[in-house]
């Protein structure tokens, strides 16, 4: 009990020890976090008509986010698969920090959901034994229960490993050897089952194709390990941290088959979609050529095309993944590209043209964009934190007392 | 401990999911305010699933709802329980050729079922096509028309509400099952277990269900005070609703409030297992069709044209 507590405040004293940058960056991320949680305040008091949300369009701004970060969260799988399956050196040494990841994410998933839920409160009514959660039936009930085995998993598998490390001792890999493995399938399977989600509803036909849940893992895989590239680079400067070049090169290859990948699907969508030219053709010539005069989404559409296929070129060609300028230029971009196609440009196209042929324009209100500026700050700051705690544990800096007395 | 806090249902024994609520409660009243704690706000906020409550515990829960719309509303609210009768699968027909489009309908369902005014919520939305155009794709229809008179030369009109589809989607995808099929076929909401999170309107192919954005608003001498649980009963900010047929009405073997008030006897609505019934000769009598048949939806709602 004495250990634990020190070992607590140890933490503690970790977590709150940094220079002036690593203050104003938490001054920074409280703003945002402070401001978003006052507009949440408001909103539980008034009600979600502060949003653009209407009956026509019944999701926006919070569930487009959400399915950007269930991808963030599942592409920690593409650093764990080379890391344990291929025994590939050089990210076996940092796929605790894509772990932490993808905790980060769940966790910002979660808090999305809570912000676009009408009863907050009520949640305990989709609780397996408390509530009456409805399942197998409602893909909702699936991905309650995947997001948080997955996040359990990832705490699990991360918290083992730092708990070893910080007493100094080594990580049995027989342990962690089988929550590995399984989290692999279930990376996949929490981002299968948030497309299925959308998948699975005949009345919106820009949901209702089976290229839905491929083209969802395809673009994860863009997104999430691009966001890891950077990270991953602002770790090595602000730690003692080394992060091997080839390892960052290595998920830059990845990531361009990934991109490869996601745009011949696309692709084939388009395809199929304008040559067919059905009644159900809409909600896509909405997204890319606007319909009976609006056109709110088109210039975004365009741009995110337009990102991920400058950012396939670049990370494509093996002279130009390895510049850390034009690296990080098509990082920036496939994750701008994915945003748009994965968060407004995937859930705004089921409602419009609506089940009943109305054509009402989606646009965040302000509400919207602080509380998400909100939660996406919180993240970061969870992030910083996990970080900051995990960093010295890692390089040896941070060791925690086993028994009373014994150093 | 945790019977003590139910209130009810003494002589029974300790459910596990009555436990673990009573745990919860144990654990979230240190979180909550003394002033706050008292047995009325953790009754609400405990309340069971409408299914799952007990003869004794669904008439607290009646007593208390009809305490608290008296104490919001300053009226005295009736709100019955009445189950489907047996034998009885409803069903509802509206004759095309016969329909003006003058919405008296959108506004005595609003009366009836106490929607909100504020914001304004509709359960019956009528739908305009221009004749001799598209009609299957209903882009090209128009909701919001503002004729001097209806009919208007040139335009016929299609009302579409809950379709009461034999394989409903939205209640497929609840993840709490608030919504559900009761056996005379109606689809209700229990908007003390609905969660708010609108699944089932990116379900719903009939855009048939309406989000409370924010808390209803009505005056107090428009409410209708005689109601049902899952019917016409006011709602709450944050909870989805619905056409339910009059449920307060037609258990009560009267017509939906829609049906009685169309002046031009477009709206036909009886039980489909009786073979004498209105609805049935319609079905069999007339061409009739269902809306998106192709999504094997199986709506008991039948669009017909009577020449």
């Amino acid at each position: 009990m004495y250990a634990l507590v020190r070992n607590f405040f140890t933490a503690l004293k970790h977590i709150a020890k940094g220079d002036k940058w690593y203050y104003s960056w938490l001054a920074f991320l409280s703003f945002f976090i402070v401001v978003g949680v006052i507009s949440y305040i408001r909103q539980l008091h008034t009600g979600l008509i502060l949003t653009a949300m209407r009956d026509q369009v019944s999701w926006g701004f919070y569930i487009s986010n959400f399915t950007f970060l269930v991808g963030v969260a599942a592409a920690a799988v593409l650093l764990v698969v080379p890391a344990y399956v291929y025994n590939f050196k050089p990210i076996k040494e940092i796929v605790l920090f894509g772990e932490l990841l993808a905790v980060t994410a769940i966790t910002m998933c979660i808090l999305f959901i809570m912000v676009d839920m009408g009863r907050p409160e009520r949640v305990w009514h989709l609780m397996p034994l408390v509530g009456t959660m409805n399942f197998p039936s409602s893909l909702l009930a699936w991905d309650v229960v995947v997001l948080n085995g997955y996040l359990a998993i990832n705490f699990l598998i991360s918290f083992y490993v730092l708990y070893k490390m910080s007493h100094s001792k080594e990580y049995s890999i027989q342990v962690i050897k089988p929550l590995i493995l399984i989290s692999i399938p279930w990376a996949i399977s929490i981002h299968t089952v948030t497309a299925f989600l959308y998948n699975g509803l005949s009345a919106r036909p820009f949901w209702n194709a089976s290229i839905l849940a491929p083209r969802f893992i395809a673009s994860a895989l863009c997104s999430g390990p691009a966001l890891m590239i950077i990270i991953f680079q602002i770790v090595r400067k602000v730690s003692k941290i080394e992060i091997d070049n080839r390892a960052l090169f290595k998920i830059a290859e990845l990531i361009a088959y990934a991109i490869g990948l996601n745009l011949f699907l696309f692709g084939a969508e388009f395809f199929k979609e304008f040559y067919s030219g059905s009644i159900h053709l809409a909600p896509m010539e909405y997204l890319y050529f606007g319909l009976h005069g609006k056109t709110t989404l088109v210039p975004w559409m365009w741009a995110a095309l337009l990102f991920n296929i400058t950012a396939f070129l670049i990370f494509l060609s093996p002279k130009a993944r390895e510049n850390f300028l034009t690296l990080n230029l098509a990082c920036v971009l496939v994750i701008v590209g994915v945003y748009i196609e994965k968060g407004m440009g995937l859930v705004i196209p089921g409602f419009v043209p609506g089940v009943l042929g109305e054509i009402y324009e989606y646009s965040p209100t302000w509400t919207e964009k602080s509380i998400t500026l909100g939660v996406w700050a919180a993240g970061a700051m969870l992030y910083t934190l996990l970080l900051k705690f995990a960093v010295p544990i890692y390089t040896g800096e941070l060791r925690f007392l086993s028994k009373p007395g014994k150093e | 401990m945790p019977k003590e806090i139910k209130g009810h249902n003494l002589s029974k024994s300790i459910s596990r999911r009555g436990f673990l609520k009573g745990a919860a409660l144990g654990l979230a009243s240190t979180a909550i305010p003394l002033g706050q704690a008292d047995a009325s706000f953790w009754e609400a906020y405990l309340q069971k699933h409408f299914r799952e409550m007990n003869e004794d515990e669904l008439r607290a829960v009646i007593k208390r709802l009809e305490k608290e719309y008296a104490e919001e509303y300053d009226v005295n609210f009736n709100i019955k329980t009445t189950k489907a009768m047996p034998g009885t699968l409803f069903g509802y027909g509206l004759d095309l050729s016969r329909c003006i489009g003058c919405r008296r309908c959108v506004y005595a369902c609003v009366r009836e079922n106490n929607q909100s005014r504020d914001p304004q919520i509709h359960w019956i939305t009528v739908l305009r096509f221009k004749k001799g155009e598209k009609w299957i794709d209903l882009e090209e229809s128009e909701k919001y028309y503002y004729p001097e008179a209806v009919p208007e030369e040139g335009y016929f009109y299609m009302p579409v509400q809950c379709q009461q589809c034999e394989n409903p989607p939205c209640v497929r995808v609840c993840p709490t099952q608030a919504t559900w099929k009761e056996p005379d076929g109606i689809v209700v909401i229990d908007y003390n277990w609905c969660i708010g999170c609108r699944y089932c309107m990116a379900s719903c192919p009939y855009g048939a269900r309406r989000f409370n954005l924010a808390k209803p608003r009505i005056r107090k001498e428009e409410l209708n005070p005689e109601s049902h649980y899952l019917g016409n009963r006011p709602r709450y900010a944050g909870v989805v609703e619905k056409c339910i047929f009059c449920v307060q009405r037609t258990r009560a073997g009267r017509y939906p409030a829609c049906v009685e008030i169309c002046p031009v006897g477009a709206r036909k609505f009886g039980n489909l297992l009786d073979p004498k019934s209105e609805i049935r000769y319609c079905i069999e009598n007339k061409r009739v069709f269902r809306l998106k048949e192709d999504l094997n939806t199986y709506p008991k709602f039948y669009y017909f044209f009577a020449t």
